[in-house]
């Protein structure tokens, strides 16, 4: 069992390097010098903060969108070309397709940030001159954001595992938005009675929550992060995706391939 | 198959669990970040730049623009702020993605208005903020309504006060309490015509008998005003003219200055105490603002025993 | 013991946006495939062929029914090891190599680590794609992607392989190469089930055939058996027109290139057709039952079939 996720995430990863990742990569690096170019005139002070905001708001962008993309394009696609009939007519259980895939893409995805991450350093040292103890916060804010990308790809495989791709992606990309705003459907939720108001705030807890994840603004602004924040985000991170994923798997058992 | 159903039973075992999981984490990262509504940062003031963020779904982002306003205000109120810095812009971008929803008008110049920790105590912006939402919606009532008690409450403007009501009373389906209002607020401003003008034009134009009766108390009580305030003027006529101050009615009579006792619309003689005209029962009177003894600011209230309409046949409006 | 069992297979499709209309793919189909065999299933475009297939391979689930492979249940991992599956127009993953494709499809089936790329070599050269085997899938031809479709079928050396129209979409040369193909695998002992629409690919492979139309089992046995119901018709090629009236006398059609005429009728009065050919003194040339026979007794079995086909 243990083998066989190991080598449908490793052909899962390979596809996803070999497809489409390095591009991601080098819009990402044309993204950034430009913006470091540009930075670079706009006052003096200001052009860190907005570097880091700048970054952290390309990484989770280029990210969410490798994130549909590849996870959408993984799983609906094998589905949809039927290259998943000779996976599944192999000792290989429904299950551990899906959990070999969301393995394949989060490896993809830890790879492809963590050269998002290295870009974003190189950027601010070749702005800043020099990297500081403030700077280290900026790996925090990117550790939730790839909290995000797991969950959202585990959406992403949800949503795939029932839908078309054209849907699953509008799906996913749709969750990623209210999950962007859930402080709002909260709002929402607080401002609202009755009937409507369980509904609003039984929602908050159904979509993805992102708001807590999103802390680009403080740590410009080098403000320090508790630890129990991180450890909560980690555990409702690995929950939320643990609740997709186990969703996608009840589905995909009984589900007939067309 | 038996494999497949313990599969099955497996993944709905996680499926609940990972969601209880979940929103046992979620409640706890809401502890840790109390006021995560809005951080003391906007990024984008510029409603232009987000409009395009939002790709010209401007009535959207006005909602959520406006829930984020409400939130803010919201959370500063419940810490007792006595700054709202970001409720300017806030208001601003709302307003400025959706120029016509009227609730960001009407609640946010409250929200702007009252003094702190009430609110941001800015009336001046807040007048400001109701004008620009009757630019942009001058056909309803409600925000000239706002305006009007924004300027009287707020900024004690009555002049202006009643220029923002008398506006809003020309509009098509105004309450017609706006009408009231403006001449209310001309007569607190100390503008005895327009007031006597918006009080007369209420009382023939409305239908409604409690109205009629109100405007014709607010006539009486013009009335006495206006009386008092000559009266108060031959007073000091007559002070100018001997030297002296009078003690009665009489010595301005005997002076060939008055023709006889002056009569308040009750038909009882006005009071000259200390060279101050008063009424003689001044509870008889609502709304007046002169003739009132010392310490006494207005009559304000209608009180047990005051002048009924059918009394007072005297102030019928004249034509 | 049998290879597959299939008794009361049924599987009901639901149509339609909401799901409301009810499609039948299969009705109550049951039938016994030997070990060893090549067992051929027939029908035409939507006569049930890859339904059936698709739920012995576990990708569809039975409405009603069961079947077993090997004596257990459809569905069970134990018996995916010892199947190969290849779809109908098989689709592979573009960016992998015809090498890297069968080295993973060899882990999945378990195949050990050290004989892997040793298996993998094997295969590809007997599918004859030795020289292509480090070329991206996204260049490949059709007919290409076809030998590597039954090359990862059975490159762990299953006990069945089932196909999936194994010969749709290639040139004579490529159907001729499959069709030695499945003939050398069955001569190693694997059983073979495939389905296809072209009755003489049935023919020249088949032990045994299943007819379906429209879901339902409408034939089964040896081809020879079926044919011979049919009352197999033959060919008589000769020489010398002057033979032609009494032939057509017979029954026989006859259509003329030349001197040359090929008349076409019933086995039974094959001797006497060939007694009076010799009597007007035509020359005869060759004498062989017809490649078609099978066609026929499809045709007797579907009468309705080309009236679907003119509504």
């Amino acid at each position: 069992m243990i083998h066989r996720l190991t080598f449908i995430a490793a052909n899962t990863f390979r596809e996803a390097v070999r497809d489409r990742v390095l591009y991601n990569l080098v819009a990402f690096a044309l993204l950034l010098v430009g913006a470091a170019l540009l930075v670079g005139k706009i006052s003096i002070g200001l052009e860190r903060i907005v570097l880091i905001n700048l970054g952290l708001s390309a990484i989770t962008v280029f990210g969410v969108v490798l994130s549909i993309f590849i996870g959408i394009g993984l799983v609906s696609k094998e589905i949809d070309k039927r290259t998943l009939y000779t996976v599944l007519a192999r000792p290989v259980r429904r299950w551990e397709f899906l959990l070999g895939k969301y393995l394949g893409l989060t490896a993809t995805l830890i790879v492809n940030t963590f050269f998002m991450c290295v870009g974003l350093f190189a950027a601010l040292l070749s702005v800043t001159r020099s990297l500081s103890q403030t700077d280290l916060p900026i790996l925090i804010a990117v550790y939730f954001i790839l909290l995000e990308f797991l969950i959202i790809t585990a959406v992403a495989i949800l949503f795939s595992s029932f839908s078309t791709p054209i849907f699953s992606a509008v799906f996913s990309f749709a969750m990623f938005v209210v999950g962007s705003f859930s402080d709002d459907l909260r709002g929402f939720a607080g401002m609202s009675e009755g009937i409507q108001r369980q509904i609003a705030y039984a929602l908050t807890y159904a979509v993805p929550n992102f708001a807590a994840m999103n802390v680009a603004s403080q740590v410009a602004h080098g403000v320090r992060l508790p630890l129990a924040l991180i450890l909560h985000n980690t555990l409702y991170a690995i929950f939320y995706s643990g609740m997709a994923l186990s969703a996608a798997v009840l589905i995909f058992e009984r589900r007939n391939l067309k | 198959m038996t494999e497949a159903r313990s599969v099955r039973s497996t993944a709905a075992i996680l499926l609940l669990l990972c969601a209880t999981g979940s929103i046992v984490s979620l409640r706890a990262i809401d502890r840790l970040r109390p006021q995560a509504t809005l951080e003391e940062v906007l990024y984008l003031r510029s409603p232009k730049a987000v409009k395009r963020l939002f790709l010209g779904f401007t009535g959207l982002a006005a909602s959520i623009y406006w829930t984020k306003t409400v939130q803010y205000f919201g959370s500063k109120h419940h810490e007792h702020a006595m700054r709202f810095d970001l409720l300017p812009p806030l208001l601003d971008l709302t307003t400025s993605l959706d120029p016509h929803l009227l609730v960001a008008y009407e609640t946010g110049s409250i929200f702007l208005a009252q003094r702190p920790p009430e609110g941001a105590g800015k009336p001046d912006l807040a007048a400001d903020f109701v004008e620009r939402g009757i630019r942009n919606n001058p056909t309803d009532w409600r925000l000239y309504y706002q305006l009007g008690f924004i300027h009287y409450i707020e900024r004690n403007d009555y002049a202006a006060a009643a220029n923002a009501f008398d506006r809003g009373s020309t509009v098509p389906g105004a309450h017609p309490w706006l009408k009231i209002m403006a001449a209310m607020m001309a007569q607190r401003g100390g503008d005895l015509q327009t007031s006597r003008f918006l009080w007369t034009n209420i009382y023939e134009s409305s239908e409604d008998r409690t109205i009629k009766e109100n405007a014709l108390v607010r006539l009486m009580a013009l009335r006495v005003d206006e009386e008092v305030s000559s009266l108060e003027q031959l007073v000091a006529g007559f002070k100018m003219k001997t030297g002296k101050a009078p003690t009665s009615w009489q010595e301005i009579i005997s002076a060939g200055m008055l023709r006889g006792l002056p009569l308040d619309p009750s038909r009882k003689p006005y009071v000259l105490n200390n060279g101050r005209v008063l009424l003689d029962d001044y509870r008889r009177f609502p709304f007046v603002r002169k003739g009132l003894p010392p310490g006494t600011a207005s009559s304000e209230f209608i009180m047990p025993g005051a002048l009924r309409p059918k009394d007072a046949r005297a102030v019928q409006p004249k034509h | 013991m049998s290879a597959i069992k299939i008794s009361g297979l049924s599987k009901t499709y639901t149509t339609g946006f909401w799901h409301r209309s009810l499609k039948s793919g299969l009705k109550d189909l049951s039938l016994e495939v030997h070990e060893g065999e090549v067992f051929g299933c027939l029908g035409a475009n939507g006569a049930g062929k890859t339904t059936t297939l698709k739920i012995l391979m576990g990708l569809v689930f039975p409405t009603s029914g069961s079947a077993t492979i090997l004596g257990r249940e459809i569905g069970d991992p134990e018996v995916k090891r010892q199947i190969g599956f290849l779809p109908e127009q098989p689709y592979f993953y573009d960016h992998l190599t015809a090498a890297e494709l069968l080295e993973y499809f060899a882990q999945l089936s378990g195949v050990e680590a050290k004989s892997r790329s040793r298996k993998v070599a094997e295969m590809l050269a007997r599918v004859g794609l030795s020289e292509s085997s480090g070329t991206q899938l996204r260049k490949f031809s059709k007919g290409m992607l076809q030998r590597v479709g039954i090359a990862q079928a059975i490159i762990h050396e299953p006990r069945i392989v089932f196909l999936d129209e194994p010969m749709s979409g290639l040139d004579p040369i490529g159907r001729r190469e499959v069709r030695e193909l499945i003939q050398s695998l069955n001569d190693e002992g694997r059983t073979i089930f495939f389905s296809t629409h072209i009755l003489s690919d049935a023919e020249a492979l088949c032990d045994r055939v299943a007819v379906l139309h429209q879901g339902e089992l409408r034939g089964i046995g040896v081809v020879a058996e079926l044919t011979a119901k049919s009352g197999g018709k033959v060919e008589i090629v000769f020489e010398g027109k002057q033979a032609m009236p009494n032939v057509q006398q017979l029954g026989g059609e006859c259509r003329v290139a030349g001197e040359t005429v090929r008349a076409i009728l019933s086995g039974s009065v094959v001797d006497k057709c060939i007694d009076s050919i010799r009597q007007t003194g035509a020359k005869l040339i060759s004498v062989n039952p017809l490649q078609a026979s099978l066609e026929e007794y499809f045709l007797s079995q579907l009468p309705d079939v080309r009236l679907q086909e003119r509504s």
